[in-house]
């Protein structure tokens, strides 16, 4: 199991010209937790639609690479996104679900991936270009070079800890992180 | 959700999809979002067709509501097309657009009003310009095919001037009424 902190950490070094869409919840904290950047797209809400954010981030910007980072509650609830994604095929794009088999904003009821119901082989079936689970942070290097160099769309199931993570706060006003990061990837 | 065939398709007046599209076009237009409704056949296939424009066919409506943030993030134009029972199912991830200030653009196809052969599509088609509304679009309907350019051309420069959420409803009297054939 991952420390999801560490890992998140460990994907966003040295992230060059990534953008980054982070679910609700404590994926948002995960990232704020890697360091602040204009180009994170924090969500306190939409649960559901984190993947199809990064997929039209991603259609708009080819040249760049885009990682939408959802918890598995949040990928769970927009599950037919696979499919929207697979048909559209962007190559620039990944899915990093942090998985924790839990809904951990809400007193960690398990979610249907603890029943075993496998993202992975959605992501495959939706002819997703790779998909693979990580549960050790020795992978985190590969996952990383994946990020930047794969070809997608890909998926990746991080197997996490359950553990109650301190949060950490970035902004939260959706017009200033809409602007800021607008204005950072498309500058006048 | 969505009909079986209708021979009305067929007889759909074809200007007001193509006024649609002209102003897509016009705007600047680059992704498409979509759940298929026989009332946007023509316009899905203009879409389609123009290698300028991704077209997005959607599993569900709200995920549209993630691809036009996602594209407008990017620096792209998005505009999403529906029937009318979409509307319901995107109620809540409206609140992305309200929070953020997303530019929003949709064209929606009524059903359940005049003349709806099935009774299962008028609670939603009722009500689908007052839950636009509480979501804080902007609605306009068109009734005649000679206002679609105007109306829609107005309501994209709305949106994209002034980062707003604008529905045009595009009525069944417009579309065509359905007809039940097999």
């Amino acid at each position: 199991m991952l420390d999801r902190r560490d890992f998140v950490k460990q994907l966003l070094r040295d992230r060059g010209d990534l953008l980054v869409v982070p679910g609700l919840g404590s994926a948002t904290y995960d990232v704020a937790a890697a360091g602040d950047h204009p180009l994170n797209f924090y969500l306190w809400g939409a649960m559901g639609a984190t993947a199809m954010i990064g997929l039209g981030l991603a259609l708009a910007r080819p040249d760049r690479r885009v990682v939408a980072i959802p918890g598995d509650g949040d990928m769970l609830m927009g599950i037919g996104s696979l499919a929207t994604i697979g048909v559209k095929q962007p190559a620039n794009l990944a899915i990093v679900v942090l998985d924790n088999a839990r809904y951990g904003e809400t007193g960690m009821q398990p979610s249907a991936t603890a029943q075993g119901v496998d993202l992975v082989a959605m992501a495959l079936a939706c002819r997703f270009a790779h998909a693979r689970a990580v549960s050790r942070i020795e992978e985190a290097a590969d996952v990383r070079a994946l990020l930047r160099e794969g070809v997608g769309p890909i998926l990746i199931n991080a197997r996490i800890a359950a553990e109650d993570t301190p949060r950490v706060l970035p902004l939260r006003d959706g017009h200033a992180i809409k602007q800021r990061f607008i204005a950072a990837l498309n500058p006048a | 959700m969505h009909s079986p065939v209708d021979i009305e398709t067929a007889n759909i007046e074809t200007s007001w999809p193509d006024a649609i599209y002209a102003q897509f076009r016009r705007v600047g237009i680059r992704q498409v979002g979509y759940v298929p409704d026989a009332g946007h056949s023509r316009l899905i296939a203009l879409c389609r067709d123009d290698p300028s424009i991704a077209d997005v066919v959607l599993t569900t409506e709200e995920e549209g509501v993630g691809l036009v943030a996602g594209a407008t993030l990017g620096g792209q134009r998005a505009a999403l097309l529906m029937q009318s029972s979409g509307v319901g199912n995107c109620i809540n991830m409206f609140s992305l657009l309200r929070n953020c200030g997303f530019p929003c653009v949709i064209l929606v196809t009524m059903r359940g009003e005049f003349g709806e052969f099935n009774p299962w599509q008028v609670p939603m088609g009722a009500i689908t310009e007052d839950v636009l509304r509480l979501c804080g679009f902007l609605t306009y309907r068109v009734d005649n095919a000679g206002e679609v350019d105007q109306i829609v051309g107005a309501g994209c420069d709305m949106a994209f001037d002034g980062d707003l959420q604008v529905a045009v409803l595009l009525s069944q009297r417009l579309i065509g009424r359905k007809q039940w054939t097999r």
